[in-house]
């Protein structure tokens, strides 16, 4: 399998080049993408565009869905841990 | 048959004001509300407190009221989201900062806190915005709120202090002392109070007083840093007018983190309908004073109705048509803002006691074509 | 980059209707052209990685819905529309105004949630969500995932799940067993479906498969820890690293709401040539009710035909229809949510998971438009795409209107588009500008 570079909160990670952003995040497990109103880690939900849950910034762009975001070589990511 | 001291016909902004300033007047009110509290314009509203000096008259209702916002909103839960963020009048020429420098002075002149910044300050104290504008008017006083709540809490005062509501009802017709009802109970009031906002014309035939259009449109929470109110002064190089479809910038920080952006008006009756090249019109506006707006992710848009006058001041007092009726509309994009003063007029009024501050300007009769620049 | 010409057809959404949509107009030698929120096409039903093996059908219809025949708009969506006939398109981050005569909506399903105490943490997703993210990358290599959902859908998901490398800890289906019995007396006759549900049960043997079985709450710290699950009338106490869990799938019918459809308890309305009642708009597969592939590609066959103007539609794809959905009226039937999942909301329930709007600052006297004005329930960044189901079925209130745009696009790229549209009949010209802020 054919694994590219991006990077998440600034530090490089080596994932597979046909993969969304969101699967990519979640390699290690549940982990928080972003902060809700109240302040609670939350994470993706519908994987599917609906929910909103997992958005993230990515090169800059704020309030990207990662469910709906292929990876590519050297895209930058921003959660909330 | 229901009867009381008075009915108030809306519980928006305005007619929950009044309900609440006459209950605690030891009068029986009943307030009528179609819906529910705040359910008409003032849901729609972006819920700007702020003091305004298209004239005299309008500047005397908006600063009084503002005191009795003032004393009225540390007793308010935090659900009203008040924030003394404060306004800025964007001046993007010298000519409007000599109109920014002129507005200071009358504001003063009222007792009104403001002050002029110049170029360098208005980029310091508002980085978003872009660059070269000429300076910017400071009301450090002004607030935002979330209108709809502001509406249901001044309710629930009035209910409170014995107002009794009624709700859902729809008003059929005012007649002298009689609120007639498509179901349930007639009302039988010693005086009727009007205050239905762009409706209030359906029950008053006559009442000058047009349903405007408005849009306004808000992002998600983003972080773009908007400290106070933003509003474009570009406009007041133009004849105030009534015709016309028009935009304007505004742009809100909420206590949610959103920006709310405002905005258009047109006259188009009732039709709730999305006018999108006004509203591309409006949202080029906003980006073109603060471009970072361009890259937030918009949640939705809507519109509501302001109730507009073609002199910019509401109409507050009795409506001479209909004995023992008294009517308070007209306020459009002002109704948060001058609502207790609205109320504070309706009261002294209703209880022969002498106003606050001069009724005259707002007097529901007057020609309101040719009183706005005499006001 | 307005196009020179209107073009015949667009369809919304790529999966197994929509792409029998497109193949259907194209055979009619109609233009057409595909819009697909996804990167690959498939929907989600055909949801795969490259070189992934397919359904015979999918391959088929991949392989047939391609430029030059069919124009297709991956990671696009239709996010407003002035008419059916003139759509906002945003192509990634570009919009553009799309003319056309007439629209297909194959906007699918999405999965129904009902709010549990902490079904915010990370980690809970849904049934359907635990699929896609396999099927789009995610390696799930030991992790224990409880899957508590409804419906035949389960054990697919759960054959996906092992696949990823998933230690299931157990299969959940909320329906009693008696329930589940029947509906497999009533499916199963068809030999396909019965060979299909074997096949998938080994690939998952033996994961226990419990009827009678919900989450009662999820709890973790920063993620899910552990699943509390009522399992035949017993609490137990799961340590897990996911819970997939749903409760069920429903029509997405939000651009058919914006179009002016008309929208019912299936989803929006057809008739049998599937036009919707609005002219110039026909619907097809689950955004007009859930009645899995098959039916969705008939529909998409007779949709496509009739927009791109065919008088005749083959009767047969008309049967292939009507079984299918006799189908999902099945399955609406017997997998509908039972009321103890309504009955796990405690007063501290996030409802509203945008504006984190708790079950206790709701009062169920309030109607719709009252608590989204004073709690903004439903007023966040999904606008009510996940609570909207979970009220109505809470509270009894209907879903209401859109408010555009759709997908939150950028307020630059939205405004840029809306500039683009064809001027208003009540020409908006510039005019004095107004008072009042």
């Amino acid at each position: 399998m054919s694994d590219i570079t991006i990077v998440v909160n600034g530090l490089p990670r080596r994932v597979a080049h046909d993969i969304t952003v969101a699967a990519a995040l979640l390699q290690h497990g549940p982990a928080s993408f972003r902060h809700s109103v109240g302040g609670a880690p939350r994470a993706p939900l519908c994987a599917m565009g609906s929910c909103h849950e997992c958005r993230v910034t990515i090169d800059d762009r704020p309030a990207v869905r990662a469910c709906l975001e292929p990876v590519r070589e050297g895209l930058r990511v921003e959660t909330e841990p | 048959m229901i009867t009381c001291d008075v009915a108030v016909i809306g519980a928006g902004v305005v007619g929950a004001a009044i309900a609440d300033v006459l209950a605690h007047e030891g009068m029986e009110v009943a307030v009528l509300e179609g819906e529910f509290a705040g359910a008409g314009s003032t849901g729609a509203a972006m819920g700007h407190l702020v003091v305004m000096d298209d004239s005299p008259a309008q500047l005397r209702l908006c600063h009084h009221s503002r005191l009795r916002w003032d004393a009225m909103l540390p007793e308010f839960p935090p659900t009203v989201e008040a924030d003394r963020c404060g306004t800025l009048w964007l001046a993007a020429s010298d000519a409007e900062l000599a109109i920014a420098q002129a507005k200071v002075d009358r504001f003063r002149r009222d007792g009104v806190r403001a002050e002029l910044l110049d170029a360098q300050q208005l980029a310091e104290a508002e980085p978003a915005l872009r660059p070269g504008l000429a300076g910017a008017l400071r009301v450090p006083d002004d607030m935002v709120c979330y209108p709809p709540v502001i509406a249901q809490l001044l309710l629930e005062r009035a209910v409170a202090a014995g107002a009794r509501l009624l709700q859902p009802v729809r008003v059929l017709a005012v007649e002298s002392g009689l609120v007639r009802t498509a179901y349930g109970d007639n009302v039988s009031a010693g005086a009727v109070v009007v205050a239905a906002g762009a409706h209030s014309a359906s029950l008053l035939p006559g009442l000058p007083a047009l349903p405007r259009r408005g849009h306004l449109a808000i992002s998600d929470r983003m972080p773009i840093s908007v400290r106070h109110q933003l509003v474009d002064l570009g406009y007041l190089d133009s004849a105030h007018t009534l015709g016309g479809a028009s935009v304007a910038f505004n742009v809100q920080p909420r206590r949610t983190g959103q920006l709310l952006v405002g905005s258009s008006r047109e006259l188009v009756g009732f039709d709730a309908r999305i006018n999108r090249p006004l509203v591309a019109r409006m949202l080029s506006r906003a980006t073109a004073f603060l471009p970072a707006l361009a890259g937030a992710p918009v949640s939705r848009t809507w519109v509501g109705f302001r109730p507009a006058t073609a002199d910019a001041l509401p109409l507050i007092g009795r409506w001479p048509a209909i004995e023992r009726t008294w009517v308070a509309t007209g306020h459009e994009g002002l109704g948060i803002s001058m609502a207790p003063g609205t109320a504070d007029l309706i009261a002294a009024d209703l209880l022969g006691r002498e106003p606050p501050l001069d009724p005259a300007p707002f007097r529901p009769e007057r020609d309101v074509a040719h009183a706005g620049a005499a006001a | 980059m307005r196009p020179s010409r209107r073009l015949d057809v667009v369809v919304v959404g790529a999966g197994p209707a929509g792409l029998a949509a497109a193949d259907a107009v194209a055979a009619l030698g109609r233009s057409v052209l595909l819009i697909d929120q996804g990167s690959r096409g498939g929907g989600q039903v055909w949801r795969h990685r490259p070189g992934e093996r397919l359904p015979r059908a999918a391959r088929r219809l991949l392989g047939a819905v391609q430029p030059p025949r069919v124009a297709v708009a991956r990671r696009a969506a239709v996010i407003d529309a002035a008419s059916p006939h003139e759509l906002v398109v945003d192509f990634d981050g570009r919009t553009a105004i799309i003319e056309t005569s007439s629209i297909v909506l194959a906007t699918g399903a999405v999965e129904r949630f009902l709010p549990f105490p902490g079904w915010t943490l990370p980690g809970v997703v849904g049934v359907g969500a635990m699929q896609a993210l396999c099927k789009s990358g995610l390696e799930l290599s030991g992790a224990r995932v409880v899957l508590a959902g409804t419906g035949p859908l389960l054990l697919p998901v759960a054959a996906t799940l092992r696949r990823a490398g998933a230690r299931l800890v157990l299969i959940g289906e909320q329906v009693p067993a008696r329930r589940l019995r029947r509906f497999a007396m009533r499916a199963l006759l068809s030999p396909a479906r019965l060979a299909q549900a074997l096949q998938y049960r080994a690939a998952t043997w033996p994961v226990p498969y419990r009827s009678d079985t919900w989450v009662v709450r999820a709890e973790g710290h920063h993620a899910v820890e552990r699943a509390i699950l009522s399992v035949g009338g017993e609490e137990r106490v799961e340590p897990c690293d996911w819970i997939a869990t749903a409760a069920g799938l429903l029509p997405r019918t939000e651009l058919g709401t914006l179009l002016g459809c008309a929208v019912g308890d299936d989803g929006i309305v057809v008739d049998q040539q599937q036009a919707t009642s609005i002219d110039g708009v026909w619907a097809a597969g689950e955004c007009c009710g859930v009645a899995g592939d098959d039916a969705a590609q008939a529909e998409g066959a007779i949709a496509g035909m009739a927009a791109a103007g065919a008088t005749e539609i083959p009767a047969a794809l008309g049967r292939r229809r009507d079984r299918g959905r006799a189908f999902g009226w099945l399955l609406r039937e017997e997998f509908a949510p039972r009321r103890e999942l309504l009955d796990r909301v405690t007063p501290r329930t996030v409802i509203c998971r945008c504006e984190d709007v708790r079950q206790e600052s709701i009062d169920p006297a309030w109607s719709q438009r009252q608590a989204k004005l004073w709690t903004r329930v439903a007023m966040g960044a999904c606008q009510g795409a996940v609570c909207g189901p979970a009220c109505e079925a809470l509270y009894g209130w209907r879903r209401n209107a859109v408010r555009p745009p759709l997908e939150q696009p950028s307020v630059g790229a939205w405004a840029s588009a809306l500039e683009r549209l064809t001027p208003d009949p009540v020409a908006v010209g510039e005019s004095p500008p107004q008072r009042g802020a």
